[in-house]
C-alpha cells in the first residue's frame, strides 16, 4: 500500500520539478568534444572508454578513407549551391581527417565513376557521425551518460 | 576502388550502425542490440528501395 502511494506521488510530480539540473562546465566537458571532433573517437579515449573510442574511430576513419578511395569529393568552403554548402558542413565534421584531406589536396578530382557519388556521401556521413560521437563524448563528460 | 551499389550500402550500414549503437544507448548490451537493429533496418530499407525503383522502372 505504501508502495502504491509512492508510485502515485512519483506520477503526480510535475515534469518541471524532475527536470535535469544544469550541468557545471568542467574542463573535460569542453576538451572531450573538441578532441572527439579533431580525432574521431578521441573524446571517448581521453575519458578511458577504450572500446567505444576505438570502435568509433574505426567506423569514422574507415568511412572517410573508403569515401576517398571511391574517389568521392571533399568539399571546400563555398557560398554557392545549398547542397555544396551542406556538403562542406558535413565534411568539416570529420575534423582532423578533413583538415588532412584538404592539406594533401585529396578528393578534388573530377568524378568519373558512378560509385564516386557513394564516396562523396561516405565522406559527408563520416563527418556527421563524428559530430554525433563528439556530442556523445560531451554527454559522458558531464555525467549524462556512463 | 569500385564497390557495387549493394556492397557500398552494406558497408555504409555497418559503420553507421556501430556509431548509432554506441552513441544512442547507455548499456553495452543495449548498444549491441540497437546497433544490430539499425543494421537490419538499413539492409531491409536498401532492399525495399531497390525493389521500389525496379517497380517504378518497369
Amino acid at each position: 500500500m505504501a508502495r502504491d502511494k509512492t508510485d502515485v506521488a512519483e506520477s503526480t510530480t510535475p515534469k518541471s520539478a524532475v527536470k535535469a539540473q544544469p550541468q557545471p562546465i568542467t574542463l573535460m566537458s569542453v576538451v572531450a568534444p573538441a578532441v572527439g571532433w579533431l580525432i574521431p573517437g578521441g573524446g571517448h579515449l581521453i575519458q578511458k572508454r577504450w572500446g567505444r573510442g576505438l570502435l568509433l574511430m574505426l567506423s569514422v576513419v574507415a568511412m572517410f578513407v573508403l569515401g576517398v578511395l571511391m574517389q568521392g569529393k571533399v568539399y571546400a568552403f563555398n557560398t554557392g549551391d545549398i547542397l555544396d554548402i551542406l556538403g562542406f558542413v558535413g565534411d568539416l565534421g570529420a575534423g582532423g581527417l578533413y583538415i588532412v584531406a584538404r592539406a594533401l589536396d585529396i578528393g578534388r578530382g573530377a568524378i568519373d565513376l558512378a560509385t564516386a557519388d557513394y564516396g562523396t556521401k561516405y565522406i559527408i556521413v563520416s563527418g556527421l557521425l563524428n559530430i554525433i560521437s563528439a556530442v556523445d563524448a560531451h554527454d559522458i563528460a558531464i555525467g549524462k551518460k556512463k | 576502388m569500385t564497390l557495387s551499389h549493394f556492397t557500398a550500402a552494406l558497408v555504409f550500414a555497418f559503420f553507421a550502425s556501430i556509431v548509432f549503437g554506441i552513441t544512442q544507448r547507455n548499456e553495452q548490451r543495449e548498444m549491441v542490440k540497437y546497433g544490430a537493429k539499425c543494421f537490419v533496418f538499413f539492409v531491409i530499407g536498401t532492399i525495399a528501395a531497390g525493389w521500389a525503383m525496379w517497380l517504378l522502372r518497369h
